[in-house]
């Protein structure tokens, strides 16, 4: 593995790469995102940004109690999520725990969704604590049930202590193991790193491991994905496409629940790394509640009248 | 002579149980009755009316599962709050409207007791409304009425405090939960009614109130597809028909009431009939 000649695999190399980064201004961080998020986006910029976000929605649902049905419906709204009115994209993916991925598979490519990816969190989701042998053999399981995304998190204790190494060999053991199969999100759960200069150390060392994307969080808990994480890590795949000369994606997730937050979002990529990154293939949205938002501001758009929950399905 | 700044109120939104300006940044002038200056309330937009129909439609579940016991001690604790804080809205009427002392004092004491009035029906109107109806085939079959939902509502311009309380209580009573635009000529009791609302353990977003026009508010009540009720007996008689017209198309339920009545709290009220089988 080349590592982009960025690092050479050894502890040394991979402290002196991280090292070489210069911390993040974190006044500047909050004030810069607090103003991307003043800009007022109406009409037709609105309707093709409410469009562009429903494309780029990892449709989630991460309970202890989903089922075969529940995610089933997912799956069908995945692919068309207003059935009423069929000019509305289907989604970037949707987002399963592993054992339902086989499922979600399925039942996509049933309802016509073969265009539609099936990502899979993996690597003992959402804590990372388990064995590495473990991580491996969950993820392999996901990959021969049909993944095509493989959501890793990182062991955020090793992060904390320091042990950068061990992630970076964790996150380079799953790349090998999706290889050409299936894209790598790699979890950061920025609530835990607690700093935004750990946020940025974070987004380089998983992109030199070969991360196809870097994600903010699991969902799981708060703060996750606020907009200076949001604006570090969107740097983070700008500075290091002009080192590398390769995109990688960012996805943030959790806590994003309406219209407006997901449009804030767009406005932070478009400034931030540039328009090149307003596709699916390089931003998606984590969320659940979110597409029922999107959906309701596209009928409000379409009608003129305010939309009711009760015109869209409660999942 | 004392040398103390004027500490004057800011006028508000009441939006979830707290008390945001409006989205709009927009505020108009209240007057007394002779004409001088006294407040800038919030002009509320559409937009205001989205965030409150938001808030009440997700207090609605809650609201409507607390027992008819609950409810009506929360109403007579509006009563006692209102009945505590007399003397602040007898000035505010007097200040805006120009009412006597007295004409104001008996405003604000059939306010309370109007509470009191709407307080002691939560656990008599399904009793009195509902029925157990005969039926040809083995079963019990009931009909309770239950709440409807979010219900908007436009308060009278006078009385401004007892005309707001008149069209509140009997929405809220039986579970519903509601977004009112106050009188736009005398907010000032209707947000610091608010304030009494806030002390009260009125749960956040059962009672949102607004300030503002009701020409420019109206027809958004009237044609939002998530307000299942509109009490239009604030509006003026010419409006009603257009206003109901706009909301046909997503049926709401629309009336304007003249005096209080059990019948404005069964105007909101749905009936659910139940069969249950005998013998089982």
């Amino acid at each position: 593995m080349s590592f982009y000649g960025l690092v050479d695999g050894t502890d040394t190399s991979l402290k002196n790469y991280l090292g070489s980064l210069s911390g993040v201004d974190q006044v500047g961080a909050d004030a810069r995102a607090a103003m991307l998020a003043t800009r007022s986006i109406k009409t037709t910029s609105k309707r093709w940004a409410i469009d562009m976000a429903i494309s780029m929605v990892d449709l989630t649902t991460l309970e202890g109690a989903d089922t075969v049905g529940k995610v089933q419906a997912l799956c069908t709204k995945a692919v068309r999520p207003d059935p009423t009115d069929l000019t509305v994209p289907s989604v970037g993916a949707v987002c399963v725990y592993n054992d339902m991925v086989a499922t979600a598979r399925k039942h996509l490519d049933l309802v016509g969704g073969q265009h539609v990816g099936v990502a899979a969190v993996s690597t003992a989701f959402p804590s990372g604590r388990a064995s590495m042998p473990v991580k491996l053999r969950d993820t392999r399981d996901a990959l021969d049930a049909g993944a095509s995304e493989i959501d890793m998190v990182i062991d955020r204790g090793a992060f904390l202590s320091g042990h950068y190494i061990d992630v970076f060999n964790e996150i380079v053991a799953i790349k090998e193991l999706c290889g050409t199969r299936a894209h790598l999100k790699v979890i950061f759960e920025t609530g835990e790193l607690v700093t935004y200069d750990n946020v940025r150390k974070a987004s380089f060392l998983a992109m030199a491991a070969g991360a196809d994307f870097i994600k903010t969080s699991t969902g799981k808990i708060a703060p996750a994905a606020t907009a200076p994480v949001v604006l570090v890590m969107l740097e983070a795949v700008r500075d290091f496409y002009s080192m590398t000369q390769q995109r990688i994606g960012v996805k943030p997730a959790g806590g994003i629940r309406n219209t407006k937050d997901a449009i804030k979002q767009l406005v932070l990529v478009n400034e931030t790394a540039g328009p090149e990154w307003l596709t699916p293939s390089l931003f998606r949205i984590g969320a659940s509640a979110l597409l029922n938002d999107l959906l309701m501001q596209r009928m409000k758009m379409d009608t003129g009248y305010y939309a009711s929950p009760a015109y869209v399905t409660i999942d | 002579m004392s040398n103390r700044i004027d500490v004057k109120k800011t006028y508000k939104l009441f939006i979830n149980g707290v008390f945001p300006r409006t989205e709009s940044g927009r505020t108009y002038e209240v007057k007394s009755a002779k004409g001088s200056f006294i407040a800038n309330p919030c002009l509320a937009s559409r937009k205001d009316l989205k965030d409150a129909v938001v808030a009440a439609r997700a207090a609605h579940h809650g609201w409507n599962k607390a027992t008819a016991y609950n409810k009506g001690q929360i109403l007579y604790r509006l009563a006692e709050m209102l009945e505590g804080r007399r003397a602040q809205f007898v000035d505010e009427i007097i200040a805006v409207t120009g009412a006597t002392k007295a004409k104001a004092e008996k405003e604000v004491s059939e306010s309370v007791d109007r509470l009191v009035w709407y307080a002691g029906w939560s656990d008599k109107i399904s009793s009195l409304s509902g029925a157990l109806n005969p039926v040809a085939g083995p079963y019990y079959n009931f009909t309770i009425p239950e709440s409807m939902g979010v219900v908007a509502a436009i308060a009278p311009e006078t009385p401004s405090l007892l005309g707001l309380i008149d069209v509140i209580a009997p929405i809220i009573v039986s579970g519903n939960t509601l977004v009112v635009l106050a009188s736009s000529k005398a907010p000032l009791s209707a947000m610091s009614f608010a304030e009494v609302i806030a002390t009260s353990d009125v749960p956040a977003g059962v009672i949102n109130i607004l300030t503002g026009m009701k020409d420019e508010i109206a027809p958004w009540m009237a044609s939002h597809m998530d307000i299942d009720g509109f009490d239009i007996t604030g509006l003026a008689t010419k409006k009603h028909a257009e206003i109901r017209a706009s909301g046909a198309e997503n049926l709401k339920r629309i009336f304007a009431f003249k005096s209080h009545d059990p019948a404005r709290i069964l105007a909101f009220m749905e009936a659910k009939t139940v069969w249950h089988p005998i013998g089982l």
